[in-house]
C-alpha cells in the first residue's frame, strides 16, 4: 500500500478541522479514558488474566465491542445518514497484500501488548490514571513507530 | 448517575460501551475508530520531511484523532479522581500464576514491582516500559493499526486483514506471557 493511499484511508475529508468538531472529539476522547478505566482493560492484570485465559471477561469485552460495532456499522450503511460534518459515510478498505505486515507487525505488537500490559489507547489513559511512568513507553512507542518508518522500505509487507 | 463511577463495569456494559465509539465516529465526522495512528502523526509533527513515511499533512489528517487521544488522556485522570479507588479484581488462578512468577504486590492498575519510577532501570522494569513500549509503536505501524483499529473497527467492518493481525497480537502475547515472563519476574 502506498503512503499516500494509506492516509487517505484515515482521512477523507477536511473539515473536521472545524473547532465545533474538535470540540466533538475531546468530548469522545475523554468518555473513551472513562471507559478504558471503568472496563479495567487498560490493566496488566487484566491482559494477563486474558492471555492465561482464566477469565473469560475480556473476551466478552472484546467479543461484544467487536459486535456492536458491527452491527452499527451495518445499520449505518444501510441507511444514508451523511455525517454531521457532512460527509457521505464510507469505511475505506484494507489492502490484504502477502498479508506479511499484518502478520508480522500483528506479532511484534502482541509481544508489546503483553508486556507493557496495554495498547496505545491505554498508554496514554494510564497516564492520566497517574501511572506516570507509562510516559516512557509512550516515548519509546514514538520511537518504535519513527524506526518502522525508517526501515520500512526494506521490511517485507 | 452512580453506575459509571462504580468500581468495575461488567464485561456486557463495557464492551458495548466501546464498540459504540465507532459509530460515534462514523456520524460525527466519517472517522474510522483506531488509536495507533496517532503515533504516525505525532512522528510527523516532530521530524517533518525527514522520511517519506512521515511526510503528509499530519494536520488534516489526524488532528482530530490527536484530540481525541489528549481526551483519552484526561479521561483517565477524571475517571481515577472521581471514582472509587479499588484493586483489579483478577481471577485466583491469575493470583496464583502471577504470585508463583514473583509479584508480591498485585494492588493497583498495575504492578508497581514492574511499572513505577523505582523499578524503571531494573531489567523487568526496562523490558516492560521500554522494549515493551517500543514493541507496541513499531508494531502497530508495521501492521497498521493496534486493538481499536483492527480488533474493532477492523474486524467490525469484515476484514481479512484485521483478522490476520489480531492472530499476530495473540501470537506475540502469548510467546510473551508464556516464554518472556517466567524469565523476567
Amino acid at each position: 500500500m502506498t503512503v499516500k493511499s494509506q492516509i487517505d484511508n484515515e482521512s477523507s475529508g477536511k473539515r473536521e478541522s472545524k473547532p465545533v468538531f474538535l470540540f466533538v472529539y475531546s468530548l469522545l476522547g475523554i468518555a473513551f479514558g472513562i471507559v478504558l478505566t471503568r472496563s479495567e482493560v487498560l490493566s496488566w492484570f487484566r491482559i494477563q488474566e486474558m492471555f492465561r485465559f482464566q477469565s473469560f471477561r475480556m473476551y466478552g469485552i472484546i467479543g461484544s465491542a467487536i459486535a456492536t460495532a458491527a452491527l452499527s456499522i451495518v445499520l449505518i450503511k444501510k441507511s444514508t445518514l451523511k455525517s454531521a460534518s457532512g460527509e457521505v459515510i464510507a469505511i475505506p478498505k484494507k489492502t490484504v497484500g502477502t498479508g506479511a505486515r499484518y502478520a508480522i507487525g500483528g506479532t511484534i505488537f502482541g509481544l508489546g501488548w503483553a508486556l507493557t500490559g496495554a495498547c496505545p489507547g491505554p498508554l496514554f489513559a494510564l497516564v492520566g490514571n497517574g501511572v506516570s511512568v507509562m510516559a516512557v513507553a509512550v516515548l519509546s512507542a514514538l520511537l518504535g513507530t519513527w524506526v518502522y518508518g525508517f526501515l520500512r522500505p526494506r521490511l517485507p509487507h | 448517575m452512580s453506575t459509571w463511577r462504580t468500581a468495575s463495569w461488567s464485561w456486557y456494559v463495557a464492551g458495548p460501551t466501546i464498540g459504540l465509539f465507532v459509530p460515534a465516529l462514523l456520524l460525527a465526522g466519517n472517522k474510522v475508530f483506531g488509536i495507533s495512528s496517532n503515533l504516525r502523526h505525532i512522528c510527523s509533527a516532530l521530524t517533518p520531511g525527514k522520511l517519506e513515511y512521515f511526510r503528509y499533512n499530519w494536520k488534516n489528517a489526524g488532528l482530530w484523532n490527536l484530540v481525541f487521544l489528549s481526551g483519552v488522556l484526561v479521561g483517565g485522570f477524571i475517571a481515577v479522581h472521581w471514582g472509587t479507588p479499588h484493586d483489579i479484581a483478577i481471577s485466583p488462578a491469575t493470583k496464583a500464576a502471577l504470585t508463583q512468577l514473583g509479584l508480591h504486590d498485585l494492588s493497583g492498575v498495575a504492578p508497581r514491582e514492574i511499572f513505577s519510577w523505582r523499578a524503571l532501570l531494573t531489567l523487568r522494569g526496562l523490558v516492560s516500559v521500554v522494549l515493551g513500549g517500543f514493541l507496541v509503536g513499531f508494531g502497530t505501524a508495521y501492521a497498521g493499526g493496534c486493538t481499536s483499529g483492527h480488533a474493532i473497527s477492523g474486524l467490525a467492518n469484515f476484514e481479512l486483514p484485521s483478522l490476520i493481525a489480531i492472530l499476530g497480537f495473540f501470537a506475540g502475547g502469548l510467546a510473551a506471557t508464556y516464554f518472556i515472563l517466567p524469565h523476567l519476574l
